[in-house]
Order: C-alpha cells, then structure tokens, then sequence
C-alpha cells in the first residue's frame, strides 16, 4: 500500500491495517455531514487497547463527526465495549491517540453520555425510574438527594428529569420502581439518564440486546430522533445491526483484533469482510436491503428475522 | 426487672414517670435514640446495597472489642469503636477482582467474624468474668450507660452522619447504578471505604444497646421496613430512622417493666414492623395486580 493511499484512507476515516483493504471505501467520497463538521468529535488513530498483557486490538483509526449515528460491530469478545471504554477515559489506548472534541478522553466529563450493557435492574430494587434518571443529572455531586421541591435548584432539576422522560416517553412508568418494568422501559429510562447530563456524544453498550424486535426498531428509532433532533453524535455497540442500519451514518467494524470503519454500504460488503476476518465471508440482501452475513467463524447469524423469532439471539 | 417497686400501672403518665424516675434510665433512652437515628440512617444503604453480612461482621467484631477494653481495663467504647474501625479498613482492604464483586469479600469477612467470635471468647475467659457480662455484650444491655458515654455516643454518631450527609447522593448512584456512576466520576473505591467505616461506626454504637449479634434490630429492619413504604431516598430513610427509634423506645420501656433483655424486645418488635410491612406490600401489590387484570 503507498503512502497517498493510507492518508486518503485517514481522510475518509477508513482504517486500513496492511492485510486489510476496504476496496469500495477507497471509492466513496466522504459523507456530506462529515464534511460540514470542520474538526471530527471523536478521533481515533492507530490506538492500541490492551488490558493486562492481552492486546484487545492495535492500529484502529476512524474518525466521528458531530451528528452522526454510529455502529460498533463485530464479534463476541472482540473489543467493542472496551473501544466505549476508552472513549470515556476508563480504558488507556497506547500506543496511539484517542481524541473527543480534540481533547484525551476524561473520565467523568459531562460531554459524554453512557449505557452500559445489559444492564437490567433487580425487581427487588425499590428505586423509581424518575430518581434514576436524576442521578444522571447531579448523582456525582456531593450532598444528600433532596426532594424535588426543596429549593430552586431542585426544581429546576425536576422539570429537566420530566422533560427527559417525556422525551423517551417514558412519562407512564417513570414514577414505577425501576425493577419491576419491562426491559424496553427500564432501557428508555436509562437512555434518558445517559441524556441528563447533555452530552454532545451518546455511548451506548448493546443496548438492543435483550429487547423484543418491536422495541428494538422502537429503541433504535428514538435513539435516531434525539441524534438528529439533538445534533447529537450516538456510538452504539451492536450485535446486530439490522434494527439500526436505516438510520446509520457509519459503522466501525471490528474483528481480529482489527477495524475498518466506514458507510454501511462500503464495510458490510464480501470483500471487506473477508479481508477483515481472513476467510471467505458472504453479503446476501434480502427482499429488503438487510445485509445477510454468511459464513462467519462463529456462526453468528446478523439477520435474526430470518431465524425462528428470539432464538436468534442464543447465538450470541 | 428492678423488682417490685417498677411495674406498668398502664396508666400512661405515670408510667412514663416511672420510666425516667432513674438516671440511668434516662440515659439508656438518650442513648438508644442517638444508636437507633445513626444506625437508621446508615442502615437505609447497607439495605439498598446489600452489605448486611458486612453490617453483621463489623458488630461482632465490637465482642472482642469490648472484652478486650475490658480485660485490659479500658473503656468499653475503646474496644467497640476501635475494633469495627479497624475491622472495616480490613474489608475495605480486601482487592476486588473485577469492579464490585462481592463474593470474595463474603469470604473473607466471614473470616473475619468467626475469629472475632472466637477472639471475643477468649478474652471473656481471660478476664475470669461473670457470664452475664457476656450475655450483655452479645445480647444488649441498658444498664449503667453513663453521661459520658452518651457524649461520646452523640459525638461519635453525628460525625457518621455529617460524613453520610457529604456522600449520600453519589453514594445512592454508586450503589444502584455503579458502571454509569464510575463512568461519570464517581469515586466508587474511595465512596465504598468511607461507607465501610461510617458502618463501622454506626454499628458500634448500635452494639452497646442491643449487643452485637442483635445489631440488625436497628441497623438493618428499620430501613427494609421503610424500602416496603416509600420509594423516595429522603422519605424512605427519615421513616426508617422513626421506625428504629420508635423500637428502640418501646424495647427499653418494655425491658424496663418486664424482666426480659432489652435485645429481645427490640428483636421482637422489629421482626413484627417487618411482617407487618411486607404483608402490608404483599396485599398492596395484589390489589393493584387485580385492578390492572380487570
């Protein structure tokens, strides 16, 4: 590869690890929203993760711009959470540099809104919806949770939790211990709480994972609502990518310990992904457009609507 | 228990009288209601973050505390403080694996409790004391608190209160919600130690009223009592501290006109608070469950 091709590459946020080539990324000109954000919100280049003495993975670069909806996908096991955990500053990246808005990521910094996975609530756990969406706009503060009326600032608090609530429409079942709602409410209200303390970047960790199909399109849908309503930059971590592929602006793909990112279109194709898993790998379409992906390593279906209902998600 | 010239007349004022006629009685109430709001407040997240095994550990540890300040004749408030202290820095000490992981920590803190026990015993039998004095230490005792130890009491558990009052908020988010709380700066390492000391505390004072193995009368039923009420954080944990007061109240009148321990009436009334909470959320939620079906 020479020298011209990998700064084109950079340029079009595409990585290109030597044994990878992304032939259609090469092609394709760069996004017209990536063109309008004149600095990239998060910047990716040639990082490296390791945690103990293991390499998770080593010379991803891709860039993110502002406003753009973005998925992680790849394997089980293959890094993807830690690629979130590092872009909040919880995981290093050495060698290598990893940027938001141009600055090494912080831990803590209200910038950046996350969701962890699988992250369900015990039944027995006596905590309103509305109190956890409040954590997420003071929980680090120090002092003692007060009630909602005492005090302006309070107020002013209360009427941000309802209108995050109302914004995921959640008003129903937010005043409802936390345990005892469905797993598609307990995650709008978790969505809500990651909104609090408004974040430019959204990072969310399988948040589909565990939800029926109904309310994974349902989810995937109000999470494209509040990017593009918001202008805000949401990184989501997906096993399967079809509830959210009609609202994607880029994928990172990551396998092997390597990334490609790019459009949908470019990265999930036959030749980048063979490349990217060294072995023959197959994109089928189905009637309409969903991405079928044969002859993956680990036999991992990524179009479960073709499979007998909630099993699909066995394979995971 | 003070023979035949204490006994219910079951007429109200005067029995209240009775109740505050001796001096020590009337710090045995100073006392328990200082043990029972500390213990209360504290107690609402040792329930909300399940660490009652922790809770339990750090009072037994209080035994061999006590029987040591007394072998070594000291104050007992010595041993009790300094023993759930330096107990709760060693479970604090404990490396966790990965995160937040409890199960290592149950291992090692029942180490911890059976070699207090064992401690505790030891250092009885050294002293050639009278079995009562053990039972008083395991069991609860509201005889012979004096004005100083109460002092030392209200010193001691308004500090563990200030120090909860300062980390309560991001204490609550560490415990329901620790991944987003560490990702939003949440110090969970240094928020989990403090806890564990501010517990030790609060346990060694709940220890001196109804004894070490006792101690979850008014550390850990009051706030589960209260969870079943309310859901709401400030609510709940002022109706869990009433609830321990009013148990610690009512287990001292009884012990005082009845010639049963002070740890068995505050053990009963809480276990019956409990019952009644739980049947109480048991019934409500059936009520609801058939409204929604109809």
């Amino acid at each position: 590869m020479t020298t011209t091709a990998r700064s084109r590459l950079d340029e079009t946020a595409v990585n290109s690890p030597a044994d990878v080539t992304p032939a259609e990324g090469d092609r394709r000109p760069p996004s017209s929203r990536h063109d309008r954000a004149a600095q990239p919100l998060v910047s990716v280049r040639g990082a490296t993760a390791r945690l103990g003495r293991r390499t998770i993975w080593s010379d991803v670069t891709f860039d993110v711009g502002r406003g753009e909806f973005v998925a992680v996908l790849g394997p089980n096991g293959v890094g993807k959470s830690t690629l979130l955990k590092a872009m909040l500053g919880l995981v290093r990246v050495a060698p290598g540099d990893l940027r938001i808005a141009g600055e090494p990521p912080q831990s803590g910094s209200p910038e950046v809104g996350y969701l962890p996975q699988r992250r369900s609530f015990d039944s027995s756990v006596r905590v309103r919806g509305v109190d956890v969406v409040r954590l997420g706009l003071d929980g680090n503060r120090w002092g003692m949770p007060l009630p909602t009326w005492l005090g302006t600032r309070n107020r002013k608090a209360a009427r941000t939790v309802r209108e995050l609530v109302e914004l995921v429409e959640a008003t129903d079942f937010a005043r409802r211990p936390i345990g005892q709602l469905s797993g598609g409410e307990q995650q709008r209200l978790l969505i809500a709480q990651a909104l609090a303390g408004q974040p430019s970047l959204l990072l969310l960790d399988e948040p589909l994972d565990s939800l029926d199909l109904l309310n994974q399109s349902a989810i995937a849908s109000l999470l494209d609502r509040i990017c593009r309503s918001r202008g805000m930059t949401v990184i989501i971590v997906a096993h399967d990518v079809n509830p959210i592929l009609p609202y994607l602006d880029r994928v990172v793909y990551l396998a092997r310990g390597r990334a490609v990112a790019g459009a949908p279109g470019d990265v999930i194709t036959s030749e980048t992904l063979t490349n990217l898993y060294g072995t023959p790998i197959e994109v089928l379409h189905t009637s309409d457009g969903a991405p079928v992906i044969v002859g993956l390593p680990e036999a991992t279906s990524y179009h479960p609507r073709l499979q007998a209902g909630p099993e699909a998600h066995l394979h995971g | 228990m003070l023979g035949a010239d204490a006994g219910l007349t079951w007429n109200l004022t005067d029995d209240i009288r009775q109740l505050f006629e001796f001096h020590f009685m009337a710090n045995a109430f100073r006392a328990g209601t200082i043990a029972a709001i500390v213990a209360g407040a504290i107690g609402w997240f040792v329930v909300l973050r399940r660490q009652s095994f922790v809770g339990h550990t750090l009072s037994v540890v209080a035994f061999p505390g006590a029987a040591g300040a007394t072998l070594v004749g000291v104050s007992a408030a010595w041993g009790y403080f300094g023993f759930s202290i330096v107990a709760a820095l060693l479970i604090a000490a404990i490396p966790r694996t990965q995160g937040h992981s409890f199960s290592e920590e149950t291992a090692v803190v029942g180490t911890v409790q059976a070699f207090a026990l064992a401690l505790g015993f030891l250092f009885v039998t050294l002293y050639h004391g009278v079995l009562d004095e053990v039972d008083s230490l395991l069991f609860g005792s509201f005889l012979g608190i004096t004005d100083s130890q109460v002092t030392t009491l209200l010193v001691i558990g308004a500090a563990g209160l200030a120090v909860l009052a300062v980390i309560a908020r991001p204490l609550l988010f560490a415990s329901i919600d620790p991944d987003v709380a560490a990702a939003r700066g949440v110090p969970l390492r240094l928020l989990s130690v403090v806890f564990l000391l501010v517990l030790g505390l609060a346990v060694a004072e709940a220890s001196q009223i109804v004894g070490v193995l006792l101690v979850f009368a008014l550390l850990v039923i009051p706030p589960a009592i209260a969870q079943t009420i309310t859901m709401r954080p400030l609510l709940s944990i002022s109706i869990g501290v009433s609830i321990g007061v009013g148990i610690a109240w009512l287990g001292l009148a009884l012990a005082y006109f009845y010639d049963q321990p002070v740890g068995f009436y505050t053990t009963s009334l809480a276990l019956a608070g409990y019952v009644v909470a739980r049947a109480g959320a048991w019934s409500g939620e059936r009520a609801r469950r058939a409204r929604a079906s109809t």
